[in-house]
């Protein structure tokens, strides 16, 4: 049997389950349509030893271990200039760097959520649900849900173990997979029906089609990738192989994508240039260019964001770490991207700025960056800019 | 002491009568499907003992019996094993302290191929200590004797949820679940919160081992409110937050060796802490590798949720925890999470109140609270709104699949877990593993619950393996699958399951097909 007469049974046997959303999957999806990435990084990453203000001197007397020196050609450990008044953490360099001087990046920073509340959990919600604070909407949503409701014929998956709240409430399945391990498929086509056919007409029987046909598919794909990896070497880091497998597909199938990563929140001992946040940053740049090289030509029809829910006290702590914060920098990188350059409203980095007196203020709210992006990509009109960021006043930051 | 040895006669015969029985027994009527629906949320998964022991007591007394059994049998095989485990027989301190010893060795050795292989030695050894502590924890689930204290254990593992990668946790992990969290699983909550409050595990993981005077850290304060008492929309600030900070400086673990030599007497001959002089030290408390050290404490006056906190030394904690545990959005905050994980991802606001109102009637009494749950009308009449998460469906179906057989590795169970994206002291967040339906029940999750069940169904892991071997099989020799299709399936799911489980388990071609469909089914998968 094959794919489409498995799909056929699938769905025969399925009578009872509406709309199969891989049915939108049987024909690889158009080519030169925008590919759009959220990178999400839990645990509240520390921005500014990513975005360094190395114009600021507060910085400075603010972060007497944590601090990254300013750019100096002869110290390999000092911040990469990215213009007067910001530089780039250096373990960044051979990854994120290079993408930077070809202007196929952006930084976005104060920029995040109105919700003050500093949990983690409360405002990675709340950024993955993109509603205004008082929303009175479905505790299920996602933003990224309700865009591919926007989104007609433009396929989405997340590269997570468990579907993110920002893909929930989609009213059609949208498929997750981890590709951190093994993907093959256990099943033949006749068990793969029967397994399917159990679920009909339960709230699982989308979910559990769609996840035996994606492993057929999945399997296949990256078989075929793995011949054709010489390409590249694959990078010994778990993310850079990750992205690797998630460019394939985003490649031939998908549109729309989430995946995350955690590992950020780094209340003792974060190091500058060596230690938790370095490696965890590194691994970040290299999975990120990995990604990028690994669509060849169709990186030009990728946009990227990283984000993550606060960035962290701009004061060290007592243990030579950072607690939770406000504002954060946000990432936008892409092939066709107007990179090169800080963008967003900004304000100089000096205490007085600073919110109760802690951390960065946000002046740029990500469901204002976002819906301004996101309209720009896919050329949505207002109204539909308008129910996947509810009251957003979407902000064109021209970065696409 | 350990008292798992003994395992009751009475429940050994009633476990080999009921494996022996057929369907309708000498007990009485066949249960109902009420009776079963109850007990598929009352125990962790049915087996021929749970069966046999409610036909004999009826709900109420076997509720009665599980409220009130705080005592831990294990079949003495699984006893033996879990005893064999490193990480369960060695003190935690002395966990620590041999294994930074062996980490300071390998520090001093010179570069070379010796030193990178004795780092991998040392590293492959706290791996290994980390899953015995998981292995652990799989086979008191599966096996131990109270299998609704067994849920609760591993709900408030979950709930004060720590992460075993992070430094030495690992090494503290069975000590969590054996000596914190498991004598107090349907105890006081606040015993509970104390318990944990004192657990190097949690001190560690959230950073209160360097929360001290003049350098203060909020990580565990915040959390301690947020995600283990009251809630994040309780209406505690940002200030009461530091101020829980400041109170809870000082609250830490002492080096091992320190932590080995236990309670000294002082010179005036009472137990006490002992500065570096060797004087003492008047305010310090110590249990195990715990200790607070009124040194590092800020002990000036403070005002927390509205009340003001005299500066002092360990009282101001035991003073803070008292407020905090009788808020009333504490007992709605643990009574939402417990019916959420019981009854549905949207429990009826009346029963949490009704438990909320147990829990603050009774001084946060869990078991008090759990009657309530389980007395209600809710428990049984929203059967089947729960999808198993992935702890749920590998502890039921091997309570199922093996009805008290004891295996000899359960590796591939752990295994099995973190394929299924929710290992055992794997969570690296704080928040610990999602309750409701949608966190596990999405296509890549289904299609990996599937291969596990197959992995279950044809017997293909490797059980009854000596542990860390693979299984003794010739080439081309198939695995020998466990028979689901027996007196426990007729009792517990046939009479009920749905028209296309019905349907699917007709077309199986062979035993190991048929339980990789039955264990893959919404009859199964759900309860």
């Amino acid at each position: 049997m094959d794919r489409r007469q498995f799909l056929r049974t699938a769905a025969a046997a399925a009578l009872a389950a509406p709309a199969l959303s891989f049915s939108g999957r049987l024909f690889a999806a158009p080519t030169n349509t925008p590919r759009f990435l959220l990178v999400f990084l839990r645990g509240g990453y520390d921005c500014n030893n990513l975005l360094v203000p190395t114009g600021s001197d507060f910085y400075y007397e603010s972060r007497p271990t944590l601090a990254i020196a300013r750019p100096d050609t002869a110290n390999p450990d000092s911040a990469l200039a990215l213009d007067g008044g910001w530089g780039l953490n250096p373990v960044l360099r051979d990854s994120i760097y290079p993408l930077w001087q070809k202007k196929q990046i952006a930084f976005v920073p104060f920029a995040g959520t109105t919700d003050l509340s500093r949990s983690h959990f409360e405002t990675q919600d709340h950024i993955e649900r993109g509603e205004p604070m008082d929303h009175t909407g479905d505790y299920r949503s996602g933003f990224m849900a309700r865009l591919s409701g926007q989104l007609t014929g433009t396929p989405a998956i997340a590269f997570t173990n468990n579907l993110p709240l920002s893909f929930q409430g989609a009213g059609h399945d949208i498929p997750n997979i981890s590709l951190k391990g093994n993907t093959k498929s256990h099943f033949n086509d006749r068990q793969a029906a029967i397994l399917a056919s159990m679920y009909q007409g339960t709230a699982m029987a989308a979910a559990s089609a769609d996840g035996l046909a994606l492993r057929k598919d999945v399997t296949a794909d990256l078989e075929k990738e793995m011949v054709a990896a010489s390409r590249g070497a694959p990078s010994a880091r778990n993310f850079a192989s990750e992205t690797r497998r998630i460019a394939t597909l985003m490649r031939d199938q998908y549109r729309l994508g989430f995946v995350d990563v955690g590992g950020w929140d780094t209340h003792v001992n974060q190091g500058s240039v060596k230690g938790a946040l370095a490696n965890n940053l590194r691994n970040l740049g290299e999975g990120l260019a990995a990604y990028a090289d690994a669509l060849g030509d169709d990186w030009n029809d990728t946009t990227v964001v990283v984000l993550s829910e606060f960035g962290r006290t701009f004061r060290e702590n007592g243990d030579k770490g950072t607690d939770h914060g406000h504002g954060t920098v946000h990432w936008v990188l892409g092939g066709r991207v107007r990179g090169g350059r800080i963008a967003g409203e900004q304000v100089a980095v000096t205490q007085p700025n600073l919110l109760q007196n802690r951390d960065y203020p946000v002046l740029n709210n990500y469901r204002d960056v976002l819906g301004g992006l996101m309209q720009k990509l896919w050329g949505l009109r207002a109204g539909q800019v308008q129910s996947v960021f509810p009251q957003a006043r979407p902000v064109d930051l021209g970065l696409v | 002491m350990r008292r798992y040895t003994r395992l009751a006669p009475l429940g050994l015969l009633l476990a080999l009568a009921g494996a022996l029985s057929a369907p309708a027994a000498a007990d009485g009527a066949p249960l109902t499907h009420d009776d079963i629906a109850w007990l598929r949320r009352a125990s962790f998964g049915i087996d021929s003992a749970t069966l046999a022991r409610y036909r004999e007591l009826g709900r109420d007394r076997w509720l009665d019996e599980a409220l009130a059994d705080r005592d831990d049998h294990l079949p003495p095989a699984i006893a033996q094993e879990i005893d064999g485990y490193e990480a369960i027989a060695t003190p935690p301190a002395q966990l620590v302290m041999s294994y930074r010893e062996t980490l300071r060795q390998v520090k001093a050795m010179p570069d070379g191929d010796a030193k990178v292989a004795a780092k991998k030695a040392a590293q492959i050894h706290g791996r290994e200590l980390m899953r015995q502590a998981q292995q652990a924890e799989l086979l008191h689930a599966i096996y131990g004797s109270n299998p609704l204290k067994e849920q609760m254990v591993w709900f408030w593992l979950n709930h004060f949820s720590v992460y075993g990668n992070k430094g030495p946790v690992r090494l503290l992990a069975a000590d969590y679940e054996e000596h914190v969290i498991r004598p107090h699983a349907l105890g006081k909550f606040r015993d509970l919160v104390m318990a944990t409050l004192k657990s190097p595990a949690m001190l560690v993981y959230l950073d209160n081992a360097q929360n001290a005077k003049d350098k203060i850290n909020e990580n565990y304060a915040r959390e301690l409110m947020e995600l283990h008492t009251l809630g994040v929309h309780a209406g505690y600030t940002q200030q009461d937050v530091q101020q829980l900070a400041a109170i809870l400086t000082g609250v830490g673990v002492i080096r091992p060796r320190d932590a080995m030599r236990g309670p000294r007497m002082n010179r005036r001959g009472r137990f006490g802490g002992f500065d570096r002089f060797g004087g003492e030290r008047p305010g310090v408390v110590r249990q195990g590798l715990f200790e607070f050290n009124p040194a590092r404490h800020d002990s000036s006056d403070k005002v927390f949720l509205g009340q003001r906190i005299d500066g002092g030394g360990f009282d101001e904690v035991e003073h803070a925890v008292d407020l905090i545990v009788r808020q009333p959005a504490c007992a709605q905050f643990v009574s939402r999470e417990l019916a959420e994980y019981f009854v549905s991802d949207h429990p009826p606001q009346a029963l949490v109140d009704a438990m909320a109102a147990t829990f603050q009637r009774t001084d946060g009494d869990i078991a008090a609270v759990l009657r309530t749950l389980f007395t209600s009308k809710a428990i049984t009449a929203t059967a089947g709104a729960k999808f198993k998460d992935p702890v749920q469906f590998v502890v039921s179906a091997m309570r199922f699949s093996l009805d008290g057989r004891p295996i000899t590795n359960a590796q591939p169970l752990v295994a099995a877990l973190n394929q299924m994206g929710e290992p055992l002291y794997g969570r690296i967040t704080p928040d610990g593993w999602p309750l409701d339906n949608a966190s596990w029940a999405g296509s890549g999750q289904m299609a990996k619950r599937f291969d596990i069940a197959g992995m279950i169904g044809t017997g293909r892991a490797p059980l009854f393996a000596p542990d860390g071997t693979l299984p003794r099989r010739q080439p081309g020799e198939r695995p020998d699958p466990p028979t689901l299709n027996g007196p426990l399936f007729a009792q517990a799911m046939q009479p009920w399951l749905s028209p296309h489980t019905r349907d699917a388990l007709a077309q199986a071609k062979s035993p190991a097909e048929w339980n990789t469909f039955l264990l893959s089914s919404p009859d199964f998968n759900t309860r």
